[in-house]
């Protein structure tokens, strides 16, 4: 009998999350969830008081007599490296000796019975500091002549200068762009414990479980191959568990290490928003020329970041708001540089869209800017910019060779009706009254693959067990993104069995090794074909013994679902895998992949650090209210490209929760340093991100069905991760159209973000004032 | 250290605690109930919701020793007999969840505010799911799925044989 029908989850449908059984039932485990062997210990930080100074003295007698205290962490303790940078610059202690860099940062570490005793412990320390002058923003940065953390860069195309004195039409401006806390609701954690021979394992929620390995070895002065790092989940990352949980693995291990325990280390959630880096908030200073039909002609911008006390990742962050300075416009003379400004705050890291939602934030303030000044449609003048054949050169040099973003915009512009709700806005406020709307459609192009070129490989390791069931490890790490259930789905439809056979474990630095940050969206196209790699590998063993068991030639064999085809006989699958085992066939394999095409030659600003773009888009509508300042987002309406979607529902659950987390972005999250560089938002009381309630009243999100990626990417997908982040700027600029309506849209109101009910409030009296005045 | 009894889960259990043991903590450590999560330790996100004598709490909120005698519910009691309870069911069903760390208060804060519109006699539309959530936050699904996760249950719910 022929089975006709196809294994069940395979890739392309909308499986559920692998955990959502655990999930609503409560029973998968987060790494604070792992029972703590007895004689665990809790281990707490002290952190600094003051935003720069010179360390005097620490006095901390008093933590030692605390009740409970059992040890008392410095940078004295540390037997290896006191550092933790991500890329080597040595600028990143685990704890200072003799500066503090900034407000918050950790001192020493406390280590009691218990959590709360180490918790009220730590604050018994006495630190004696001379304070220095701190820098805390990037315009005091700039004004200061503060030096830049790393090196900046420069993308350069054509002459700029001479574009732009030659253009018909010229303006500048500067937008100041807010950072952003993650929030994600599991906070920091490490959990180590020792092992034999000076071993140890460390259980932390970490989307970089190699870097956590090699940062704890290199803090005990270990080899990399006595420190195992494993997590089989997060309750979130977003880029802010890429390189932050370094510190607190680094401690947690030293201290275990130190006292031969087990030492579990749960920062608050106040401390963790307080010593942990944020998304950075950039100052952008843009100079465009274009004509009258609003083309642009040449843009000269620099971008300047608030980086912190350290370099971390702020290099290629800052790089990337470069490369997505230009969304999807075709700048024909184009000058883009960075600033990475070194500044007494916390030193600040990856989140979703690694820099790029900010650049891409400026260029759709170039093209707003464009529209106000001729009085046209921003879309009208968006559309004559896109990128598209013979226009199709980015600033970094890498051609856009697929142009699919003016057919994804034209179709939302139709689905949205778009052009008909702009006139209709228009006649309503030209009622003047004190309810205003607006609506603006803005696109999204992202470039995917990581900017670190040595990045973008990755490892996997398939077991077929005897009994027919299939485990499953890769280097990618689960925060909720459904990676684990994308890549399973792969290996379901590579060696045709159905989903449930395949058991995905926990990432673990002692499976597979020398594993690439689960970021840059990249999960899913690295860690998938790395396992496509591994059962391809177990696939030729298995087609090689089936055709000399049975006498068939190799094409005679196939994977069918549940089944293997061996001439014209059908053998279930585990019966297969039995026989197999019997003839002492491997039944494991590693794969690998690395991506091809891309090459980055970063002095001299040229080469393809992408190898292929995402795109989206989307529409908003607003209603502000322009005595109070208050607004509500009416309606979204998304169309996003993730090219052959590996699963439907887990995609749209990434651009529906991307876009609301970027809304949250540019709209109500606004991170508070006061004078002294005290962060004054460390807590959800303070700091708010996005509640069901705000989300759009009327939500419509599709993904572009006719997409297919053009690259080989995994079954011809696109990464999904951070790309919708960008969907959400057009929000800010649906509140910007309702705010220049007060003035019959003749100026554009340069709104800063993130663009609270206060900022709509006082650009609406701004521009009311200029008006009477 | 005090003497506490409560029924959790329909379970009677008393341990020895310290006064200022949240009750949070004495349902994650004391008896491993770790499908409580702890996001915030200040009342403010909701991953931490559990039924006190019927009525969503936030157990962060709470002290162990205040809930002697009371009847806890935590979400690893929701599961009757191995069968999904059905607000659980549609959180799965509509993809309600993505790092899952938010789920479990969301599921205990919707069947609460189900049963409580239920006894009212009022109806639980779309807004009103989205102002009873004001208390639970989520950082990764956007809310969406969450909100048509709750009206699928509540219509579940309001069928006769799904009564508690
Ligand atoms: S942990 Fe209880 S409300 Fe956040
Ligand atoms: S699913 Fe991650 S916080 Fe809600």
């Amino acid at each position: 009998m022929r089975a006709t029908v196809s294994i069940r989850g395979g890739a392309h449908t909308p499986e559920p999350h692998e955990s959502a059984v655990g999930h609503v039932t409560g029973s998968a485990p987060y790494t604070d969830d792992i029972p703590e062997p007895v004689g665990t210990l809790h281990a707490c930080l002290g952190l600094s008081e003051i935003a720069h100074g010179r360390i005097v003295s620490m006095d901390l007698d008093a933590v030692r007599a605390a009740p409970g205290v059992v040890a008392v962490l410095t940078a004295a303790d540390i037997p290896g490296a006191n550092d933790i940078s991500p890329t080597g610059l040595g600028d990143d202690p685990v704890f200072p000796t003799d500066t503090v860099a900034y407000h918050g940062q950790p001192l020493f570490a406390v280590v009691a019975e218990t959590r709360d005793q180490a918790r009220r412990a730590a604050a018994l320390a006495r630190i004696a500091c001379d304070p220095l002058p701190a820098i805390l923003g990037v315009e005091a940065a700039l004004d200061a002549g503060a030096p830049d953390v790393t090196p900046p860069l420069t993308l350069a195309r054509g002459d700029a200068e001479a574009a732009l004195q030659a253009a018909p039409h010229r303006l500048q401006g500067r937008m100041r762009i807010g950072g952003q806390d993650h929030m994600y609701l599991e906070g920091q954690i490490a959990f180590a414990i020792p092992g034999e021979d000076g071993t140890l394992t460390v259980h932390c929620s970490t989307q970089h479980p190699a870097e956590a390995q090699q940062m704890v070895a290199q803090v005990l002065g270990l080899p990399f191959n006595a420190v195992t790092v494993q997590v089989r989940r997060m309750g979130g990352g977003f880029g802010g568990k890429e390189t932050q949980m370094n510190l607190f693995a680094a401690v947690a291990a030293l201290a275990a290490t130190r006292l031969d325990r087990p030492v579990k280390l749960r920062p608050d959630r106040d401390q963790d928003m307080i010593a942990t880096g944020k998304r950075h908030d950039f100052v952008a200073d843009y100079d465009v020329g274009f004509d009258a039909e609003g083309r642009i002609q040449a843009v000269d911008a620099r971008l300047a970041a608030r980086c912190g006390f350290s370099a971390d990742l702020s290099g290629p962050v800052t790089d990337r708001a470069l490369f997505h300075a230009d969304n999807g416009y075709f700048y024909p003379h184009v000058r883009l540089a960075s600033r990475p400004l070194k500044t007494n705050t916390v030193s600040n890291t990856a989140f979703r869209g690694f820099g790029g939602p900010q650049g891409a934030v400026v260029a759709e303030r170039i093209v707003e800017e464009i529209a106000f000044a001729l009085g046209e449609d921003p879309l009208t003048i968006r559309q004559r910019n896109f990128y598209g054949p013979g226009r199709d050169v980015t600033p970094y040099h890498q051609r856009v060779e697929d142009n699919i973003l003016p057919r994804l915009v034209a179709e939302l512009e139709a689905s949205s009706d778009y052009r008909a709700r702009r006139a209709a806005i228009l006649d309503f406020n030209a009622q003047g009254g004190v309810a205003r709307r607006g609506i603006a459609l803005t696109p999204v192009k992202f470039g995917i693959s990581f900017t670190a070129t040595w990045y973008n490989q990755a490892g996997a390791l398939v077991h077929i067990y005897k009994d027919g069931s299939v485990g499953l490890n890769h280097g990618g790490t689960e925060m909720g993104q459904g990676l684990f259930t994308k890549v399973a789905q792969v290996v379901a439809s590579a060696l045709q069995v159905d989903l449930a056979r395949i058991r995905v474990t926990a990432t673990a630095t002692d499976k597979v090794p020398n594993t690439s940050a689960t970021a840059a969206s990249s999960g899913a196209d690295l860690n998938g074909m790395a396992a496509l790699d591994a059962c391809r590998k177990l696939k030729a063993r298995l087609v090689a013994f089936a055709s000399d068991r049975w006498d068939v030639a190799a094409d005679a064999v196939a994977f069918a679902p549940n089944e293997v085809r061996v001439g014209d006989a059908a053998i279930p699958f585990d019966a297969f895998v039995k026989e197999a085992y019997m003839a002492r066939v491997a039944l494991s394999a590693t794969g690998f992949y690395k991506t091809p095409k891309i090459h980055w030659d970063r002095a001299n600003g040229q080469g393809r650090p992408f190898y292929y773009f995402a795109y989206g888009a989307a529409v908003s509508e607003v209603e502000i209210d322009t005595l109070a300042g208050e607004y509500q987002v009416t309606r979204t309406d998304i169309l996003h490209d993730v090219g052959r979607s590996l699963n439907p529902a887990i995609d749209l659950g990434q651009v529906e929760g991307g876009f609301v987390q970027g809304m949250g972005w540019l709209t109500t999250e606004e991170l508070w340093w006061d004078a002294d560089g005290r962060l004054r938002t460390h807590a959800p009381s303070t700091y708010k991100i996005p509640l069901a309630s705000d989300r759009p009243r009327r939500f419509n999100v599709a993904l572009a069905d006719w997409s297919e990626n053009r690259e080989m990417t995994i079954r011809r997908s696109k990464a999904v991760g951070e790309p919708p982040i960008i969907l959400a700027i057009s929000v800010v600029e649906a509140l910007s159209m309702a705010v220049a309506s007060v003035a019959d849209y003749r100026v554009c109101p340069r709104l800063d973000t993130p663009v609270t009910p206060e900022r709509v409030l006082m650009a609406v009296e701004g521009l009311r004032a200029a008006g009477d005045g | 250290m005090t003497d506490v009894t409560m029924t959790v889960n329909g379970k009677a259990v008393t341990r020895s605690v310290p006064d200022t043991m949240l009750l949070s903590d004495f349902l994650r450590e004391e008896l491993r109930l770790t499908g409580t999560h702890i996001g915030c330790d200040t009342s403010q996100c909701g991953a931490c919701v559990v039924h006190l004598d019927g009525k969503a709490v936030k157990s962060c909120t709470a002290l162990a020793v205040a809930c002697d005698g009371a009847r806890v519910t935590t979400i690893e009691g929701l599961a009757t007999g191995g069968v999904l309870h059905p607000m659980q069911k549609a959180f799965n069903d509509n993809h309600g969840l993505q790092c899952g760390f938010c789920t479990t208060g969301m599921i205990m804060t919707g069947v609460d505010m189900v049963n409580r519109y239920r006894a009212a006699g009022r109806t639980l539309d779309e807004a009103a799911i989205r102002h009873e959530l004001e208390g639970n936050i989520c950082r990764c699904t956007g809310y969406h799925n969450i909100v048509k996760a709750i009206s699928q249950a509540a219509a579940e719910m309001a069928a006769p044989q799904a009564a508690e």
